[in-house]
């Protein structure tokens, strides 16, 4: 930890929680493997629940024979399409989609039909049997495709295949244009990247029959999703399901909507009466996808001489796969996020959302904003070249003065990205380095900025953001029940250390309960960087609020003021009179006195006027806090395979306050690394709708062999409204990793290669090109 | 399919039971021994969650026939703590956070085992190639590489339990 740090403020001999590096409280399951994630949960009994998936990729289901199947002794129940005429989808505006296809496949691998059975062979036996008949329709891979004239829908009520397209126009862009020096234009696509979450989907249901309840538990960073998404498609009441979430081996994004097979699971537990068990494979759990879509670029950014921003416009279009999902949210936060990390006077966007017979695409890591940033950081490294202006000079000629509200209505209160290009600019060497280096070594510089939860829920019901219960009983012991989903990113052991801190206990007498909708508070879950924020302020206020009544019995019982009283925690004392004192559980037996046991609650809300503009669309890009990051990557390119390794990466990261160190600092390097997938290898491709090598080996994460050392700086601005001053710590850094590459690259062979992933043969395609447009030059000018 | 009985060492206990000859050692370890710390994160042999040791060497139990263990023996996750006392490997991906999800933790403390038990005292890039089968996706592995290092330093310092 840096000495420089702000401090918080407490009492001499009170413990310290905050701040400091905690080891995930639930960290000794996962090292000995007694955690248990779905897929590991006690199935006895249980049925096998094996899902049929289209092997068309856009075609009219003309007939679906599944009784041949069903007359297969040991078939419990079969499901399909006839079974839920009811659609789900995370935005209550643009749910379109079944958990069985009715009527048609728009991808393949589209569930259809599902079975449970006693066992694997007999489940297997069974989908082999099903008979589907259907009426094939052109496949489209491609947005470019399915918009051209002409083309099949895949929706009859969405015109040329667009699921929303978005304008917004802020500031007076053709003046901005008109007064700009240089205006520069570029083209980029960046390929469609998926989670890859290390464990592949499973779940497990149980339906009661006699009392008609549902259990379900399932890997699930929005249980309170999945538990609407259920009951709606189910018609059951919601209080007649429970929704548990065991670990789950990360998220990333994947799952924060509700996924087929979890309303599959459902329905087959209620068909076969019983308990059931799904554990897709990992080709399976691709197909279910969710991830980052296809996304083509057009940025056009106008500057002055001196490198000062006049205006940007942004054309954006994403191939999104067969159904709506998070969608509209993913094309609008490409455009919002425009702002609000540069002082830009005017921005100009219009982005398309395209159906494509692919998996349907969702809300990945750095959502919206990742492949925007790379068009934009990209060119402006170009544009600062041919001005002659430092590409971090430049960045610093526009940093917003804040506070701030943007020209989208955004507000930032704190900023501590000058901070953060200062410390990637030492760090790197960057000022002797950049452009000194050696052919086939480069540096190149990037940065970022994401939100610190979205400041209006995607399913909006006008309840608060975030509520957090504490329980304090005879045992002296702070139970803390939360609905927020601990995914691997820590997120309940920074409420315990929330908790633990205001009443300065430690983490010995806190327990986290999480993720039970029978006990815990409802959550909207672990999306938009907001768990920390939102419900670590909820847990802060409830801290205070069980602080509140601990005082007051320490102060009834030593008779004096309760403003008199002081915590260290396990002592309270009367801060004028020395000796008088009492210890921790003395107070908590005098405060459950009256009460018995105490429950106390603590919520959040974003103000209103945190919550965006009026214009449409706005609801999408606010958030209370923003994180900003400064990124430095070191590439080698080797010139004759093209392969570009990432020789080191220096990091710097505006958290607002790190609550947890080295959680902060684990989340930035696995984001960071996330992104470095995504710049040189990671990619989905499709050939007539078939997803090409759905595995861990054509699907290119990096391995540990092949990922460099990442320097992290942990960047502190005190933002005045998140919990201690903390903000968002594990999405902001990812988009800067992409154009970071392609700016070191460049900086590497002397060549921009504007498309991503950078490809040992997205790299030699363009060192050819360019060796053969250097040569027509030559030509030409001799 | 005949079922024949499989006699090995499992976390230093004999067994014998009957399996199917085309049981996968994975499934022999979850489903029939019911130790759960060892995953399955891919289709076959691509990722290392499921590595185990057998007579000492990292194996990837999803690739493996339950039968070739025949006589082997195995360990798994569950054998490196004693009781809730966690090994030093385990304490070091916990304190040093080389641990998020944990999905792939058994498999990258089981791949690490593997190593030091040959190489005391590995190198950053012996310590990478060591572990160049596992895939994580929380981490970016640079925890990984700093929570094997501090576990060679407690080996060292006679910390083994």
């Amino acid at each position: 930890m840096s000495a420089d740090r702000p401090a918080i403020a407490r009492p001499a001999g009170k413990n310290a929680l905050i701040g400091e590096r905690t080891p995930l409280i639930d960290g000794a399951e996962k090292v000995s493997g007694v955690a248990k994630y779905p897929a590991d949960l006690d199935a006895t009994g249980a049925l096998v629940g094996r899902i049929y998936r289209s092997p068309y990729g856009h075609a009219e289901i003309i007939n679906l024979d599944v009784e041949a199947a069903r007359k297969i002794p040991g078939v419990v129940a079969i499901v399909t399409g006839d079974d839920c005429d009811v659609t789900y989808g995370i935005l209550p505006v643009a749910q379109n989609e079944y958990p069985l296809a009715r009527g048609k496949v728009r991808y393949r691998g589209e569930p259809v039909a599902a079975v449970a059975a006693i066992d694997e062979a007999t489940a297997e036996a069974a989908l082999r049997a099903i008979v589907m008949e259907v009426n094939e329709l052109p496949i489209y891979d491609r947005s470019e495709d399915s918009r051209a004239p002409g083309a099949a829908l895949l929706h009859d009520d969405k015109p040329d295949n667009l699921e929303r397209s978005v304008h917004t126009e802020f500031g007076d862009v053709a003046t901005e244009f008109a007064n700009a020096d240089i205006v520069r234009e570029a083209v980029h696509d960046c390929a469609e990247v998926t989670q890859m979450h290390m464990d592949p989907h499973a779940g497990i249901a149980e339906y009661d029959v006699e009392r008609h309840r549902l259990l379900l538990q399932s890997a699930t960073q929005v249980p309170y999703y999945v538990h609407l998404m259920v009951a709606q498609c189910m018609k059951m009441d919601k209080s007649s399901i429970r929704v548990i979430k065991p670990f789950i081996g990360g998220g990333f994004g994947a799952r924060t909507e509700t996924l087929n097979y979890e309303l599959v699971l459902c329905l087959l537990a209620r068909a076969a009466k019983g308990k059931v068990r799904i554990k897709l494979s990992r080709e399976e759990t691709f197909f279910t996808h969710r991830g980052r879509p296809r996304t083509k670029i057009n940025m056009k950014i106008g500057m002055k001489k001196d490198g000062r921003f006049t205006a940007c416009e942004c054309t954006v279009e994403q191939s999104g796969g067969g159904y709506g999902g998070y969608g509209i949210v993913t094309i609008l936060y490409a455009g919002a996020l425009l702002n609000a990390i540069y002082d830009i006077p005017a921005v100009k966007y219009d982005g398309y959302r395209v159906y494509t017979n692919t998996p349907p695409c969702g809300a990945m890591r750095g959502h919206g904003t990742v492949d925007v940033r790379h068009a934009f950081e990209t060119l402006l490294d170009k544009m600062a070249e041919e001005l002659g202006i430092d590409a971090l000079e430049l960045r610093r000629r526009n940093f917003l003065q804040t506070p701030t509200t943007t020209i989208n209505g955004i507000k930032v209160t704190s900023y501590g990205f000058p901070d953060c290009i200062d410390w990637a600019e030492e760090a790197s060497g960057w000022k002797k380095r950049h452009g000194q280096l050696p052919y086939g070594k480069g540096l190149g510089i990037a940065c970022s900025h994401y939100v610190s939860g979205a400041a209006k829920p995607v399913h909006w019901t006008g309840e608060p953001h975030a509520t957090v219960n504490l329980k304090l009983d005879y045992d002296a012991g702070v139970t803390v029940l939360t609905g927020a989903a601990d995914i691997g990113q820590g997120s309940s052991t920074i409420l315990a250390q929330v908790v633990g801190e205001v009443l300065g206990l430690g983490l010995n007498r806190i327990t986290v309960i999480a993720n039970d909708s029978r006990i815990t508070p409802k959550d909207n879950g672990s999306y938009s960087s907001r768990v920390t924020f939102m419900v670590g302020n909820a847990a802060l206020e409830a801290a205070q609020n069980l602080q509140k009544l601990l005082i007051e019995a320490a102060a009834r019982k030593m008779e004096a003021k309760p403003e008199d009283i002081e915590c260290l925690g396990e002592i309270y004392r009367v801060a004028a009179k020395q000796g008088v004192e009492m210890s921790y559980e003395d107070v908590v037996r005098e405060a459950l006195v009256d009460t018995g046991t105490i429950t106390v609650k603590g919520n959040f809300t974003v103000p209103r006027e945190y919550q965006g503009g009026k214009f449409h669309g706005a609801a999408v890009g606010p958030s209370m806090a923003y994180s900003y990051a400064a990124l430095a990557v070191e590439v080698d390119v080797d010139e004759i395979t093209g392969r570009v390794n990432i020789e080191n990466i220096w990091v710097a990261h505006d958290c607002g306050y790190a609550l947890n160190p080295l959680a902060v600092e684990g989340q930035i390097q696995g984001a960071v690394w996330m992104g470095l997938g995504q710049a040189v290898s990671e990619e989905n491709r499709y050939f007539k709708g078939l997803l090409v090598g759905p595995n861990v080996l054509d699907y290119r994460v990096p391995t540990i062999k092949d990922s460099p050392h990442i320097e992290v700086k942990i960047v502190e601005s005190n933002d005045p409204n998140g919990p201690f001053g903390a903000k968002e710590a594990s999405e902001g850094a990812l988009a800067a990793v992409l154009p970071a590459v392609a700016n070191a690259v460049y900086d590497a062979i002397g060549i921009r290669v504007d498309d991503m992933p950078l490809t040992p043969e997205r790299i030699v395609d363009a060192m050819v090109k360019h060796e053969r447009d250097t040569k027509a030059q030559r030509q030409a000018a001799q | 399919m005949e079922k024949s009985i499989l006699r090995l060492t499992l976390n230093g206990r004999e067994r014998a039971d009957a399996v199917d000859g085309n049981v996968l050692l994975i499934d022999y370890i979850r489903e029939i021994a019911g130790l759960t710390g060892t995953k399955m994160g891919c289709d076959g042999g691509e990722c290392g969650a499921c590595t185990v040791l057998v007579d000492g060497e990292p194996r990837l139990a999803c690739i493996s026939l339950a039968a070739s263990a025949e006589g082997h023996d195995v360990e798994t996750i569950e054998s490196l703590a004693e009781g809730t006392r966690l090994s030093a490997l385990q304490k070091s991906f916990h304190q040093k956070l080389g641990s998020q999800c944990g999905f792939c933790t058994p498999g990258m403390i089981m791949a690490s085992e593997g190593l030091l038990r040959k190489n005391p005292d590995p190198s950053v890039e012996e310590i990478r190639t060591g572990l160049s089968g596992n895939i994580c996706r929380c981490t970016g592995y640079v925890k990984i590489i700093e929570s094997v290092q501090d576990a060679a330093e407690r080996k060292a310092e006679g910390d083994a339990a």
